[in-house]
């Protein structure tokens, strides 16, 4: 006796690899950015610790400042270093995609969305960076 | 009818923490976590230090600072476990993890910074 | 130049064969042939069951949409001598279920389209002898890109998130429901809106923007869907400082 079968087929599944991100480069730059978000977390841990030891007094902020030198440390920041750029190079690139701005009728050209927002990041490191050399 | 989602809400948190991490975080990881440690420059004294962030602003500013990229972790972690590991069916454990992490974090900062002398 | 070029296709027939397969044609390497020309050269002078869609054969239809090396590509758009010395592989479009060959399943897809309500919604519609709507060229302008989606389904292919998700909306149809949220004879916002602020809607776009780098007309899918989520978080924030006024 026939079975019954449903029409259409339902077709062929192919279930997608947990490993996809490895099929091509566009995929695992994604995921970059997106694990990029651990470093950033990384960094508010650290300054974390580092208002506590300040909190502590000079003695105990001197001794903290070992943690910052031990080698591990060091090359993980200089890791964290890498993505935190590669989270704020991609976020302004993307920014004038989120923002269909025009003017005079026609749609804004992207650099001149992400333009500003770059030299607020220069603006804002210069200010950050001469208030912590100052001494 | 649908409600909408509340999705906006964490977004919003997500987006402002991503501008604040892209605008603060590089310069800062870069001189107290590679310029002063190695040498290259030379870093703030103690005193000076804590007169920058003894005041009102300053203790903002570390609030925001801490807070808001937890918040951008938080979101951008929970999808990149749902997409890369594919485990959406936790997705009640996620949440609770990701977002309880940022607001637990976000606590501890705040206790921190009120603690500052 | 060489004279042949080796295709590489998936053959797959539904209740005769549990998992598909790859069968090899020698193809002749003609400097003006795409693809396309190659799988109906096989069709006519080598095996006749070879199944795939087609139809303007000029990029307009939409339908030739399959994975060319790993790639969405329009196989009428893709020219054998890019892939000399070859071998070319022939592949469904992913993320879709399989029904014959290269023939793909694209009911869900129709599904979510329709969702969307991807036509003109108005609260009370003008009468004939009222005259036509007017729109300006800059009024144009602002949903154009998106009209131009020609439901090829390479976005989907390309689009992680619609793999992992079968439940997500996927690329075109967001970008198709912008493109009449944009359009200012359109007063259906708020509708849409209903429909589409959810997970399966535009929250599960994670912005990986693939979608827009395999569209072959340009539409930008990725970018009316960030313009959508900034929409709908706008809205959101209004309903709750003033909700008797948000839509």
């Amino acid at each position: 006796m026939a079975t019954y079968t449903e029409y259409p087929p339902k077709g062929y599944r192919v279930r997608m690899s947990t490993y996809w991100w490895l099929a091509r480069w566009p995929y695992l730059k994604f995921i970059l950015r997106e694990i990029s978000s651990v470093f950033v977390a990384w960094f508010v841990i650290e300054t974390l610790l580092q208002i506590n030891a300040l909190i502590d007094g000079p003695l105990a902020y001197a001794e903290f400042q070992d943690f910052f030198r031990n080698p591990l440390v060091i090359v993980l920041n200089i890791i964290s270093l890498f993505f935190v750029i590669f989270h704020a190079v991609t976020w302004f690139n993307l920014a004038p995609k989120a923002m269909a701005v025009r003017m005079g009728g026609k749609r804004v050209p992207n650099l001149m969305i992400s333009g500003p927002n770059y030299a607020a990041w220069m603006v804002v490191s210069a200010v950050l960076a001469w208030l912590l050399l100052r001494g | 009818m649908h409600k909408r989602s509340n999705e906006p809400f964490v977004w919003l948190l997500f987006s402002a923490g991503g501008v604040v991490a892209a605008l603060f975080i590089p310069i800062q990881l870069f001189l107290f976590g590679v310029a002063f440690p190695l040498g290259w420059l030379n870093g703030p004294s103690y005193d000076t230090l804590k007169d920058l962030i003894h005041g009102p602003i300053g203790r903002l500013y570390l609030l925001v600072l801490c807070a808001l990229p937890l918040f951008h972790w938080a979101h951008r972690f929970r999808y990149t476990l749902y997409d890369g590991l594919q485990i959406k069916h936790l997705n009640e454990l996620v949440n609770t993890f990701c977002y309880g992490g940022a607001i637990v974090g976000t606590a501890i900062a705040a206790y921190l910074i009120w603690r500052i002398p | 130049m060489a004279e042949q070029i080796a295709l590489e296709v998936t053959r797959f027939s539904p209740g005769r064969d549990k998992t598909p397969s790859v069968q090899s044609f020698d193809v002749p390497l003609r400097k003006e042939w795409v693809v396309l020309d190659a799988l109906n050269y096989v069709k006519d002078k080598v095996d006749g069951s070879l199944s795939f869609r087609w139809s303007c054969r000029m990029g307009v239809c939409g339908s030739c949409g399959m994975m060319v090396n790993g790639e969405p590509k329009l196989t009428c758009a893709t020219f054998l001598t890019d892939y000399a010395p070859g071998p070319v592989r022939v592949e469904p479009l992913k993320n879709f279920p399989v029904m014959r060959d290269l023939i793909v399943e694209i009911t869900d897809f129709l599904g979510k389209l329709s969702k969307v309500k991807p036509w003109i919604i108005r609260k009370k519609e003008k009468p004939v002898s009222e005259g036509e709507y007017l729109q300006t060229p800059e009024q144009l302008d602002t949903f154009k890109q998106f009209s131009m989606c020609i439901n090829c389904l390479l976005c989907y292919a390309a689009c992680p998130v619609y793999g992992l998700d079968p439940l997500f909306s996927g690329p075109a149809a967001l970008a198709l429901a912008q493109r009449y949220n944009m359009d200012s004879r359109d007063e259906g916002e708020s509708e849409r809106m209903d429909i589409l602020s959810q997970h399966d809607g535009i929250w599960g776009c994670t912005f990986v923007g693939e979608c827009t780098q395999v569209c072959p007309k340009h539409v930008d899918p990725a970018g009316a869907i960030q313009q959508y989520k900034l929409t709908a978080t706008q809205e959101w924030v209004k309903s709750f400082i003033m909700p008797r006024g948000a839509k």
